[in-house]
């Protein structure tokens, strides 16, 4: 276990040395201490490593992952994972705005609540909130599937794309051209599967609704204007 | 007007061009949507002078005395700066708003010349990688494409917060140009309108911009030159901000700046024209100390070696080209005459770039029209373009007497309009006079 306290390395320091990293490397578990709600904690890692990053942690932290396991014990500031690529985040606390913004694969686990736009702008990633998610998440939302087990904020999936959301609580309204749908096979396995790899026990597939893009606003029409509200 | 006769006055309030929107409009109960840039009468280069040398300032001899033409951007915080050979850098323009032959021509023709080229919105393609010597990847709010292993691929990244030709605005891509390959890239269903964010969806504001500006720093090891693309909108607060947040250099482009698609009105009505946007930024930069410490590069309208050089003059370091690079690479061609006739145009007047149908094969997916550009022969005249706006830039920098184009100062500079001598703060031709000089910036 290599063990890096932020109180006396440089966070610069740091994101070098998991950059460096290189397939066979044999530091393979690292613990990052005294985070402190620095920003930037572990940004554009690019090897499959486990970081433990004991406490709270600010801006971007695991922005752009690639193969790692990420795990924060504390909670998250904004972009927590933004445009990830591959491997596992997953914040014990809560997370800020934009948690998984752009994501465009790997797994996100919030275990606490996330705050508004979350999962905005997603193109692949997965995401799993055993809390409720703020407003206007998955905006824009490309491809990708948001679990939440608790409620959405307003607007959820606004000017959604392709992406998939299952909610398990109450959804205070629907964005623009975000509508619900039924819950077929395909969907259930979705929860199924999400739920298994978040570590989350205890909730079964039907007790999620699911919400996609009702593709009305895919082709701009004037006599739809009134849509993009 | 061939079927004018006595007595036929037409209105300057509803000329033809209004009365034909109207009626377009009325007709489909759709805004019109076009590329290219602003076309209406704007104040621009053309409303300064040179000076020149005579008894006060020595004239260096034209091809004899050396007048160089480098310049190195990033040099603030970048460990690995970027030298371009010539003052004129290629603008970020997609693959999807154009072809892939016309993406790899313009990394061809940048690099003859030693000069970089830029991405645009829906990511890096090898082709482009490839053939681009020094390749600027832009950070735009939809972050298509958008992916580490690129970033570190780049020579520089340019974080777009906006454009001239819509500050404010996002991106567009019609459906027609989203083929199968362009979706694969965005990560959307082929086929339908793409609609780019005009914010980034995950940072609000200078504040939260540092801290973006760190990551990708950290992502990159602190290698890369990180730029910051603002539209035409309030330059002097925007360049005091962006330099603030700890950009390396602020890209800023003028209202005339082209995009690939975008509402009519917006083209023409939103942003200021670059003639009165540089000396904002100039003024903020000097402001802070950072003028040349930050580069400015500027963009929107550049047409000529003149633009070039008067742009250097009025204290940008680099300058910017989009649309006029498009036109060298056989845009809007007289050879395709009778093409543009069937689209109901003609050459010189083309800007339905959104529609995929450019004969030239530049703003298409088309296979078949995309054949017709040869990115070797399209980067050939590219770098001749380039060549000439150098080559002009050099002449009128060595008749000032300055060894090197960015040497070029406002005091060779003269007005000849009051507005223009207002907006770029240079005096009026034969007298000291610039009007409001000290009147400050509106917020």
């Amino acid at each position: 276990m290599e063990i890096v306290d932020l109180d006396v390395t440089p966070l610069r320091e740091l994101n070098q040395r998991l950059h460096d990293l290189r397939a066979g490397d044999n530091l393979t578990a690292w613990r990052v201490v005294n985070p402190k709600g620095r920003h930037n904690v572990a940004v554009g890692v690019d090897a499959p490593v486990s970081i433990t990053i004991d406490g709270h942690v600010g801006y971007y932290c695991a922005g752009m992952n690639s193969q790692a396991e990420i795990v924060i014990t504390g909670n998250a500031g904004p972009g927590l994972a933004e445009n990830m690529m591959s491997g596992v985040v997953r914040v014990k606390g809560s997370a800020s705005q934009y948690a998984g913004a752009t994501g465009r694969g790997g797994l996100l686990v919030i275990e606490g609540d996330a705050a508004g736009r979350c999962g905005i702008s997603m193109k692949g990633i997965d995401i799993v909130v055993r809390g409720s998610v703020g407003h206007m998440s998955a905006f824009m939302g490309q491809a990708g599937r948001l679990l939440v087990c608790g409620d959405a904020g307003e607007a959820l999936g606004d000017s959604l794309y392709e992406a998939r959301l299952y909610v398990r609580g109450t959804v205070a309204g629907l964005g623009a051209d975000c509508v619900e749908r039924p819950l077929g096979d395909t969907e259930r396995a979705d929860i199924t599967e999400l739920l298994a790899r978040a570590g989350i026990e205890g909730l079964e597939p039907e007790d999620f609704r699911c919400y996609g893009s009702a593709r009305q606003l895919y082709n701009f029409q004037a006599d739809k204007f009134h849509a993009y509200g | 007007m061939s079927d004018w006769r006595p007595g036929m006055r037409e209105s300057y309030t509803f000329d033809r061009n209004v009365i034909a929107e109207i009626q377009r409009a009325a007709r489909t109960g759709l805004y019109d949507i076009r590329g290219f840039g602003a076309k209406r009468k704007l104040p621009n280069f053309d409303d300064l002078v040179f000076l020149g040398a005579s008894m006060s300032r020595y004239p260096l001899e034209g091809y004899r005395e050396r007048c160089d033409t480098n310049v190195v951007l990033g040099t603030r915080y970048a460990k690995k700066p970027i030298e371009i050979k010539i003052p004129v850098t290629i603008a970020g323009m997609s693959f999807g708003a154009l072809s892939a032959n016309a993406k790899e021509a313009l990394g061809r023709g940048a690099s003859l010349m030693g000069t970089s080229t830029t991405t645009g919105d829906g990511g890096m393609t090898p082709e482009e990688r490839e053939h681009s010597k020094l390749l600027v990847y832009q950070l735009l709010p939809s972050r298509y494409g958008m992916n580490p292993a690129d970033l570190r691929k780049a020579d520089a990244i340019e974080i777009v917060v906006g454009q001239g030709a819509k500050p404010g605005g996002g991106g567009m891509l019609l459906g027609q140009k989203i083929t199968e390959r362009i979706a694969n890239m965005r990560t959307l269903p082929q086929g339908i309108d793409q609609r780019s964010a005009c914010r980034h969806p995950d940072w609000t504001g200078p504040d939260d911009l540092a801290i973006k500006i760190q990551e990708l720093r950290e992502i990159t090891d602190w290698e890369k030159p990180i730029y910051v693309k603002i539209g035409a909108a309030r330059p002097y607060y925007d360049t005091a901000l962006a330099v603030k947040a700890g950009a390396d250099v602020v890209v800023l482009d003028g209202m005339q700046g082209g995009t690939g698609a975008t509402q009519e009105v917006f083209i023409e009505h939103v942003g200021i024209p670059l003639l009165a946007a540089i000396p904002q930024a100039v003024d903020a930069l000097q402001e802070l100390d950072m003028h040349r410490k930050v580069q400015l590069i500027v963009s929107g309208g550049i047409r000529s070696g003149a633009d070039v050089a008067k742009a250097l003059a009025m204290g940008a370091d680099a300058v910017s080209i989009g649309v006029a690079a498009l036109i060298a690479l056989g845009d809007n061609s007289p050879d395709f005459a009778e093409e543009y006739a069937k689209l109901g145009t003609a050459p010189g007047f083309y800007d339905d770039w959104h529609e995929g149908r450019d004969p030239a094969g530049i703003s298409t997916q088309d296979p078949e029209l995309m054949k017709r550009l040869d990115p070797e022969v399209g980067g050939r005249r590219l770098a001749n373009y380039l060549t000439v706006l150098t080559l002009e830039a050099q002449t009128l920098a060595r008749a000032n007497g300055k060894s090197h184009v960015c040497n070029l100062d406002p005091t060779d500079l003269a007005a000849l309009t009051v507005e223009a001598a207002a907006m770029a703060r240079v005096p009026l031709a034969g007298t000291n006079w610039i009007p409001g000089r000290d009147a400050g910036y509106g917020a």
